[in-house]
């Protein structure tokens, strides 16, 4: 009899070969070629070439989804840690907790967040205060934080529920106390569930353009806000160009990212 | 191989087969179960509007759309059903048209988007005197600049921009002063919002300055930014549909915005009052138009000539709450009681009411006209400029810097660590 | 002592994530229409809610999207994640798998714009107006952006459940389609279900790709929302928020107490083995 493993069954991939060309890369080729045409549908690198003005623009959004990224790993990792070291009852109970707030409108939790915060909020209401939180740089953080954490503690703690727990005993064993152990045997073999968390915060928080319109007061611009503005202006040939960009800089950090680390197939949720 | 192919070949298309039954139901499902019985004869009206603005049956009111499919029934005795859709800005529905997305029976968008939209040949001339209930509309809002002719539009709502001020928050010397420039008073750093969108914030500076808000003049454009940045310094935050709860939480104290949601507002915080600027301000008009892409102009004339009439324009007026352009609500008593005086006072006496031929004389400064591309693209990149205005903070940069070093800090040392151990591995072999 | 910092930390967490959702199941019992200054209380939201059709519509629309959108990703991503799996060519196989990370990679803003414009052109094509394509294209956008998250659920179990007890079936007297449906993919199911659920998550709260593609005829909830914008969101809207995650809420509650009992009885079995 034919083992299973000598038949190529890799025929089942054919649907989604097929969907990926169709509604990934051709969607894709269609955004280059707006990019490099002007309004007329003549080829122009004028597009390309006016991408100077949002080089602030750029860098701010960069910046502030770095340290969101950042600011969720420090959270996110003890969270998962804990979480896949409860017992499994517990586990599972935790994981919706972590999923439900994603099932209401990111727009009304946006909203929640802003009547919590405000000047004359919840927050400040309570502790008799007069603190400016919503408008500052710092609000747009959290509300990334805050949207984004799941998909930093998801990845992070299936990987660490997956490493043997014989590997504990093992490393204080051999002499490592508590944190060492962590440090030196759990975060290294976390490291995919990391880089998977990293990756699933950083790429929407970079071009998020609601939570930054409504937590940030509007006061400064991201580049998410800017794309959907040439838009709605019918600047289309300009936001292909932004959008074109802003994807290759995103591909090329996150291949950066892989050659650190030699994840294989980036298991990316469980 | 072959087999598996065929098999999800087969899970596919009854997934397919699945969806096409499940859309076919979604057009025939009209509510009640007669339009089962004779399906095909129902036809879809797509009516594109903004959010919140058409009464929809809240707290007893009337429930518009359902009230027109009854109506139309009985008229003709077809079957209509009302697909309603909602937009936020007048970019967003432009867009949508454009583009080719959405194919609408009714759109509602304002002056300046009406004029672009005719100047693209996005409209269709029905005809204003051909609707019976055109009549109801008041004669100043007739042949307005942005549709000379009565051929595109009905005018639904209008309003005017004024500013909302907290009285407890603000000293009566300076809102006495009845001005724009209340919103660039150091006194109410921090406390001050402003308009979210370039139009409306860029207006706000030039009426102050006694610019021409349709200028195709770059340097007048230029002048305003300066007052804009001017500005930036002291806003709380660049807010649309968010005022409501920053001005009624008292978190801020002063902001423009449209006479009829400020009636909202001072429903919720009393302390809330209002005054239209005496430099001279904003009028809008949001009017009913047919898309090119309409399919059914006749149904869709009926549907305006239906919101034209008293009943229906009171219902929506009411809930709206901004001012209506039709005779018979102005003068309906359960709308002026329901409305309450100083509401009633703030949306009609300010306007300029039976003062026609000035009133026409004033389009040129106090609405909206639709920009050229190239005005349009300079706007955009002012505005962006103003956005991008001390946008960063030191802070920022110090830790997104310490953060990427520190990682590359922490890279470089369990790399080194890696090489030591192996080598020492190797050695000891 | 550390329990109690892990269980203070946990409880701090939480606490963050919830008080926002706490905050909104507040304010929809407003009794004025307002979600920021809380008047009285009341149930005037949720009878105004239940009073229009449509909010229900778009809840409708929301569902019958995130349903099938997510039903079709499943599907297609597990069958891709055991083609894949079967790959020899290594090259083909790292090529593949980028691509299909690509809409997971890429903003959302990117993709949304990148399936409008590509839709736009089809539509063009088949000279047909965008409307009649408008659900298709929604869902063709729904399924393509969570596509990776179900094969990268999937994956991971597939390359841990190996070959050999599919090897075993086979050996039994089974095809390979029923060594597959009878053998692996009961055990790979959790990895399915967790891919499914994550599709339909992320299809439920999709704003950005549906405003971008979205047509005429067919407006999500997320899209009814943020057309509020333009004068307010309403508590009812709130209402229907605090709705949605109680019922789940308690849906989770029932699922977790049963599967709770599931994993003792499986102890039990297990002590008995022994």
């Amino acid at each position: 009899m034919k083992k299973l493993s000598q038949i190529k069954h890799s025929a089942a991939a054919a649907p989604h070969i097929v969907w990926a060309v169709l509604f990934i890369l051709l969607p894709l080729f269609i955004v280059t070629y707006y990019a490099f045409t002007d309004a007329d549908g003549a080829f122009s690198f004028e597009n390309v070439t006016s991408l100077s003005e949002y080089l602030k623009i750029f860098g701010l959004s960069m910046e502030l989804a770095v340290i969101a990224t950042f600011v969720c790993l420090l959270v996110g990792y003890p969270l998962a840690y804990i979480m896949a070291r409860a017992n499994p009852k517990r586990q599972k109970l935790f994981i919706m907790l972590l999923m439900l707030p994603m099932w209401t409108n990111l727009l009304i939790r946006t909203y929640s967040i802003m009547a919590i915060l405000d000047d004359g909020g919840i927050l400040n209401t309570i502790l008799n205060t007069s603190m400016h939180i919503v408008g500052t740089k710092g609000a747009v953080i959290f509300g990334m934080v805050y949207d984004f954490l799941p998909y930093m503690v998801l990845p992070i703690y299936t990987c660490i529920s997956k490493i043997d727990k014989h590997m504990w005993e093992a490393a204080a064993d051999l002499g490592c106390n508590s944190f060492k152990v962590i440090s030196k045997v759990i975060f290294p073999l976390s490291m995919s569930g990391v880089i998977s968390g990293v990756t699933m915060v950083l790429v929407p928080s970079i071009s998020t353009f609601y939570i930054s319109q409504k937590l940030g007061g509007g006061t400064f611009e991201l580049i998410g806000d800017t794309i959907e503005r040439q838009f709605v202006t019918g600047a289309l040939n300009v936001g292909a160009a932004i959008s074109l960009v802003m994807m290759l800089l995103i591909l090329l950090s996150l291949a950066v990212m892989n050659k650190f680390t030699d994840s294989e197939d980036g298991g990316i949720i469980a | 191989m072959k087999k598996y192919l065929k098999s999800f070949l087969v899970l596919l298309s009854s997934f397919i087969l699945i969806l096409s039954m499940n859309s076919c139901k979604d057009s025939d499902e009209s509510g009640d179960e007669n339009a089962e019985k004779d399906d095909g004869s129902t036809v879809i009206l797509n009516v594109y509007n903004w959010g919140e603005y058409i009464s929809d049956g809240f707290e007893g009111s009337m429930d518009v759309n359902r009230e027109f499919e009854k109506y139309y029934y009985e008229l003709t005795g077809k079957k209509v059903k009302v697909n309603y859709t909602t937009y936020a800005t007048n970019e967003d529905m432009y867009s949508k048209l454009k583009s080719g997305a959405g194919s609408y029976d009714i759109v509602i968008p304002s002056d300046y988007m009406i004029q672009k939209m005719i100047s693209e040949d996005m409209l269709i001339p029905f005809g204003a005197q051909t609707i019976p209930n055109y009549v109801n509309i008041d004669e100043q809002f007739k042949n307005v600049y942005y549709d000379p002719d009565n051929m595109y539009s009905v005018p639904y709502t209008y309003g005017m921009v004024g500013i909302i001020y907290n009285e407890q928050l603000v000293d009566p010397e300076d809102y006495e002063r009845q001005s724009w420039d209340l919103l660039w008073d150091e006194k109410y750093r921090g406390k001050i919002l402003q308009f979210n969108n370039p139009r409306d914030a860029f207006g706000s500076a030039m009426y102050l300055l006694s610019l021409d808000i349709n200028s195709t003049d770059r340097e007048v454009w230029n002048k305003a930014l300066d007052k804009l940045k001017m500005q930036k310094p002291l806003i709380q935050a660049y807010v649309n549909d968010e005022i409501f709860n920053k001005m009624t939480t008292a978190s801020a104290a002063i902001a423009p915005y449209f006479a009829g949601d400020f009636v909202t507002m001072a429903y919720t915080n009393e302390d809330l009052k209002f005054y239209y600027p005496k430099e001279g301000t904003n009028l809008f008009f949001d009017s009913m138009c047919i898309p090119k892409s309409s399919k059914n102009v006749d149904i869709a004339k009926e549907y305006i000539n239906f919101m034209l009439t008293e009943e229906v324009a009171v219902e929506n007026a009411i809930y709206i709450g901004y001012a209506s352009p039709n005779k018979l609500v102005v003068k309906n008593e359960y709308y002026i009681e329901s409305m309450g005086e100083t509401a009633m006072d703030i949306l009609y006496s300010a306007s300029p009411k039976d003062l026609n031929a000035e009133y026409n004389a004033l389009y040129g400064t106090t609405c909206y006209e639709s920009f050229s591309p190239d005005i349009q693209l300079y706007v955009n990149t002012l505005w962006e400029s103003l956005k991008t205005e001390n946008s960063t903070e030191l802070w920022i940069h110090v830790t997104t810097i310490a953060i990427v070093v520190s990682v590359f800090a922490l890279y470089g040392y369990s790399t080194y660590t890696k090489k030591k151990r192996s080598r020492h591995y190797r050695i000891k072999k | 002592m550390k329990k109690h910092l892990q269980r203070l930390y946990l409880g701090l967490i939480f606490a963050i994530l919830y008080i926002p959702i706490i905050t909104l199941i507040f304010f929809s019992f407003n009794s004025e229409n307002s979600t920021a200054v809380f008047a009285g209380f009341s149930l005037r939201w949720y009878k105004e809610l239940f009073s229009s059709p449509e909010t229900f519509i778009a809840l409708r629309n929301s569902i019958i999207l995130a349903v099938t959108s997510s039903v079709i990703a499943t599907v297609i991503g597990t069958a891709a994640a055991e083609g894949i799996y079967r790959m020899r060519n290594k090259h083909f196989k790292s090529a593949i798998l980028s691509v299909t990370n690509i809409p997971m990679m890429n903003p959302e803003i990117v993709t949304g714009m990148s399936m409008m414009l590509f839709f736009v052109a089809v539509a063009g094509i088949l000279s047909v107006s965008y409307e009649s394509i408008g659900f298709a294209a929604m869902l063709i956008a729904h399924v393509t952006f969570s596509l990776p998250y179900v094969i990268l659920s999937v994956l991971p179990r597939i390359n841990e459940f190996g070959d050999s007890l599919s090897e075993a079936a086979m050996d039994l007297g089974c095809t390979p389609m029923q060594a597959f449906f009878k053998v692996k993919l009961i055990n790979i199911m959790p990895g399915v279900l967790s891919g499914a659920l994550m599709a339909f998550t992320m299809s439920l709260d999709d704003f950005v790709i549906s405003y971008f593609v979205g047509s005429s005829n067919f407006q999500t909830l997320p899209l009814l929302i943020y057309s509020m914008t333009k004068k307010k969101v309403t508590p009812d809207m709130y209402a229907l928020s605090s709705l949605i995650i109680i019922t789940i809420f308690i849906l989770l509650l029932i699922y977790n107490y049963k599967s709770g009992k599931r994993i003792k009885k499986r102890r039990l079995i297990g002590g008995y083995k022994k």
